[in-house]
């Protein structure tokens, strides 16, 4: 059962990754007994899967996905919502908040109006469908202060990390509230807008070195740096 | 043109080649901000842009597949890629090569996997001096690598000619005017499928197969140039972190 490449390994659609007795993760096509990249992305192989961690791609939604989306239009009784996937997702009225709103327009849109930026959960999903989301739960809903970070569907990932080990380090390095939204946008709230610069600046450096191993130490020490250069310049008269 | 003219009687071209040599390729990945993936390809003189859009939906929805994505490829010359200018209009010819293109593309992406969606793969020409459909393929299949869409493999496109007598790899502009075969050949080279195959002109049975066979082994060259070009701008970056002190 030869393997063909090691851990960490960047490879490319069509290479051969290994061939014999092994389970076809994400990013992996088996054709007999031969297993196939898919994507461009990094080789990982654990408990006999072959896995091709992807460096881009698109978001497909999962039912229990949290995810942040803008709401691009309103259509009683629906919310329209742009969540970045192939399609637009669909809010019903009678999910949009706890309380419940009637479906006149107009408290519709007194609720959530177009250009608002949510916090839902994808509730379903068929593919063949535009998929529904809601907000019927806490925490949920309208996304009224705090910073919101864009960075590709596919690095959401690896700024979690194994154990959520990265955004948790990042949390307590910086005492901010993140929420990493699925489909790829980061919703951060601090006191100080300093902090959510800061953590806006490790979000952009996980994404550029997503695939370089050894990740979450070299953030941790870039935050401790700015941390103290930081309260060298305030201490300063 | 007369008889040798373009091909010395010690199998040299015009531009200085030997007979189954490429023209000197440039190529890079991710040249666009705004695509989901992208694509520049340079070989010699003929110059390609490619860039991805998707998987997105359908409009009008009717259009969209129950089963697969759409793939909808857009081959277009600018109006500048050649010496008299072109009519930014789509032509009969690009209405054909887009449809080419887009067969040519379909065998390896996997469509299966975005029911209802469209892919949009859009070629532009910047300069074209021969193989532009080719050239096209290439840049088409790493933008699509690029924007992370998944792919049973790259194709590696490259046309095979017969010039003066003789079969050539890689035509130009000049070239293609003056030959009497032209064979654009485009292969998913991992799994040694052919994806595309036109034949304009008339060969022998044996200058078929050799034809095949020269366009085969350019084809390899090349999927190996798109492979390096996939990994380069990644492992460049990986170095930099690596050998930066912690």
């Amino acid at each position: 059962m030869p393997i063909y490449f090691k851990d960490w390994d960047l490879v490319v659609p069509g290479e051969l990754l290994a061939e014999g007795d092994y389970r076809a993760g994400p990013g992996v096509l088996k054709e007999g007994n031969k297993l196939y990249s898919t994507t461009v992305g990094i080789f990982k192989l654990a408990k006999g899967m072959v896995n091709v961690i992807a460096l881009n791609g698109p978001y497909i939604p999962e039912v229990g996905d949290l995810v942040i989306g803008e709401v691009v239009d309103i259509l009683p009784p629906n919310y329209v919502v742009d969540i970045r996937a192939p399609h637009t997702a669909l809010l019903h009225v009678s999910e949009a908040s706890l309380k419940p709103v009637s479906f006149r327009e107009e408290d519709l849109r007194s609720l959530y109006d177009v250009g608002d930026m949510l916090l839902a959960k994808v509730s379903s999903f068929e593919r063949a469908f535009s998929p529904s989301l809601t907000c019927r739960e806490r925490g949920l809903g309208k996304i009224t202060k705090g910073l919101i970070l864009a960075i590709p569907p596919a690095r959401v990932p690896r700024l979690i990390g194994k154990r959520s080990s990265m955004i948790s380090m990042i949390r307590s390095e910086t005492g901010c509230k993140i929420v990493v939204g699925q489909n790829g946008y980061v919703w951060v709230v601090s006191r100080s807008s300093e902090d959510e610069k800061l953590v806006a600046e490790a979000v952009r450096k996980v994404v550029e070195e997503a695939h370089v191993a050894g990740l979450t130490a070299r953030v941790m020490s870039m935050l401790k740096a700015r941390k103290k250069a930081g309260q060298g310049a305030s201490t300063q008269p | 043109m007369a008889q040798g003219q373009l091909i010395t009687p010690e199998g040299v071209r015009r531009d200085g080649r030997r007979l189954d040599e490429l023209r000197p390729m440039e190529l890079s990945v991710g040249v666009l901000k705004n695509a989901n993936g992208s694509a520049y390809v340079r070989q010699g003189n003929t110059k390609i842009l490619a860039a991805v859009y998707g998987p997105r939906s359908v409009h009008p929805r009717h259009l969209a597949y129950p089963d697969r994505a759409r793939l909808r490829c857009r081959y277009h010359m600018a109006p500048f890629s050649v010496e008299v200018r072109k009519s930014p209009a789509p032509s009969r010819r690009e209405v054909e090569l887009s449809k080419v293109i887009r067969e040519a593309l379909s065998q390896a992406v996997m469509v299966e996997q975005f029911p209802f969606t469209a892919i949009d793969v859009f070629v532009e020409v910047l300069e074209a001096d021969g193989s532009t459909r080719c050239a096209g393929i290439n840049a088409a299949s790493l933008a699509l690598a690029d924007a992370g869409i998944p792919m049973r493999d790259l194709v590696a496109a490259c046309a095979v000619g017969k010039v003066e007598g003789h079969l050539v790899v890689d035509l130009t502009d000049l070239e293609d005017k003056s030959c009497e075969v032209d064979m654009p050949f485009a292969v998913m080279y991992g799994k040694r499928k052919v994806t595309l195959l036109q034949l304009d002109g008339q060969l022998s049975p044996e200058e078929f197969v050799k034809a095949v066979d020269m366009a085969m082994a350019s084809c390899g060259k090349i999927y190996h140039m798109q492979k390096e070009a996939l990994k380069r701008r990644h492992l460049a970056l990986r170095r930099k972190v690596e050998g930066e002190p912690s």
